[in-house]
């Protein structure tokens, strides 16, 4: 089982790393959005300061929504995802190794930009430290939603767009106990109760999504 | 005698008596609002503390709770066609979408013709008004997915998992006015009695028993247009009397 997994991860990151150039459309976009909020709103520091946790999430979330699309479509379109089905061993399983790679490429990086673009926005150090933690628990639980909707998707007519409609919406607890918790932080109020809520929804979705996402992919392809 | 339970679940017995059935909701649901909206406007008295601005509740609430009793049970429908493959399910669950898209875009537009006399603005970003706004995307998401799928049978399980998926955040609306504490009222109807005034209540149950009505007549309108559509090719279509002028 491990093996599955890890074999999948691997292949999926070696497939990644032929085309590198995707990998890094997803983190430019996320600092390119980021990036436009003050020129949009203002350089008022004590203004972007407290915008900064909003602003990064949203960021985050829609720089997600971009890779998705990718991450079905190409082992679709070759046939190897047909060969994955019809394997004996478990589609969840492959599904969540899939995941994993997608989230290690797409939402990994994010987090690792992530303090560099707060500096930019005059975050507080344990603020910062925050929101990392958010995102770390946060972003793989978008790749984890956003495979169901790629496996929706798969294979539509504009099924971008399509994708972003039927994800983005189920998306918003994580947006909201993310931000929530660095709120809580500069308010001086606790913020286990948010991280807390976010490990819960990050389990809940490593235990459910993989096993949705198969059944999805299933219906896409029959 | 046995009787068979499932007679109704084919759509060529749900037909005729989806036909026989909507005269019967459309009439009683119109009469049902126009008694609701004389309980509403003329019977029930000024709110002490809300003016006359409180009486488009007797339209917001019912629209409200509509719009997630719908989700629910398209959802229902929706699971039951994934499940056990029936295909009067998957069409019921693309019929109710509509009406139920609609129920939460009027409980949405009515709360915020309330809040700007209340609130002193249109729109509050608290967690109920929110978590009704996601619901409307929820509804447009299955419609938007289930339009884009030309394969109709893929387009129904494909929408009916979504549906199920995104049931998950109608407890989350209907909690999450304990769950966060914000400026939307708590509920005052509750189980142990109640702080409205009798005429009101008299109201509020008529219209939300009237949108009942309406939303199961104008379903199964929809739903007999679906059965048409998605059954032309077949003999017992052909042969209706109203195929036949």
């Amino acid at each position: 089982m491990l093996d599955l997994l890890l074999l999948v991860i691997q292949r999926d990151l070696v497939l990644a790393m032929r085309r590198r150039a995707d990998v890094l459309t997803t983190l430019v976009f996320f600092v390119m959005v980021v990036s436009l909020f003050p020129l949009g709103v203002g350089p008022e520091l004590s203004m972007l300061r407290k915008m900064a946790p909003g602003v990064l999430w949203v960021a985050a979330l829609l720089a997600s929504m971009l890779s998705l699309g990718r991450l079905f479509s190409a082992d679709y379109l070759d046939g190897t995802l047909e060969q994955m089905m019809l394997a004996p061993q478990s589609l969840s399983m492959l599904v969540l190794g899939k995941m994993t790679a997608h989230w290690m490429v797409s939402g990994l990086p994010l987090v690792l930009m992530a303090p560099i673009l707060g500096l930019q926005f005059d975050m507080p150090g344990q603020e910062l430290g925050i929101l990392i933690i958010g995102l770390l628990l946060g972003t793989p639980i978008l790749s984890m939603i956003g495979a169901i909707g790629a496996a929706l998707t798969l294979g539509l007519r504009g099924g971008g767009v399509l994708l972003s409609l039927l994800v983005l919406p189920l998306c918003i607890p994580v947006l909201i106990f993310g931000t929530g918790a660095v709120e809580a932080m500069s308010s001086g109020l606790s913020v286990v109760s948010h991280l807390s809520l976010l490990g819960a929804l990050l389990v809940l979705a490593l235990v459910f999504t993989p096993w949705v996402t198969a059944q999805a992919l299933r219906i896409s392809m029959e | 005698m046995a009787i068979n339970w499932f007679k109704y679940s084919a759509p060529t017995t749900f037909y005729g008596l989806a036909g026989k059935l909507i005269p019967w909701f459309a009439i009683s649901a119109a009469i049902l609002f126009a008694i609701g909206l004389y309980i509403g406007f003329v019977v029930a008295p000024m709110d002490a503390q809300q003016g006359e601005f409180y009486r488009i509740i007797f339209i917001h609430v019912p629209a409200s709770m509509m719009s997630m009793f719908l989700y629910m049970i398209m959802a229902g429908y929706a699971a039951l066609g994934l499940i056990f493959n029936t295909r009067l399910s998957a069409m019921m669950a693309s019929a109710i979408a509509p009406t139920g898209a609609l129920f939460a875009l009027i409980s949405l537009w009515t709360g915020a013709l309330w809040g700007k006399p209340m609130w002193g603005a249109w729109w509050m970003w608290d967690a109920r008004m929110t978590s009704e706004l996601i619901l409307l995307f929820l509804y447009l998401g299955f419609i938007a997915l289930h339009a884009s799928i030309d394969d109709p049978r893929r387009a129904d399980r494909a929408a009916a998992l979504l549906a199920i998926i995104g049931s998950v955040n109608v407890p989350i609306i209907y909690f999450s006015v304990k769950w966060w504490n914000t400026l939307h009222q708590g509920a005052t109807i509750k189980f142990s009695g109640t702080s409205m005034h009798v005429a009101m209540q008299q109201a509020m149950f008529t219209m939300l028993l009237a949108c009942w009505l309406y939303a199961i007549a104008v379903v199964l309108t929809r739903v007999r247009s679906i059965i048409l559509e998605r059954e032309r090719n077949t003999t017992w279509i052909t042969e209706l009397p109203e195929m036949k002028r």
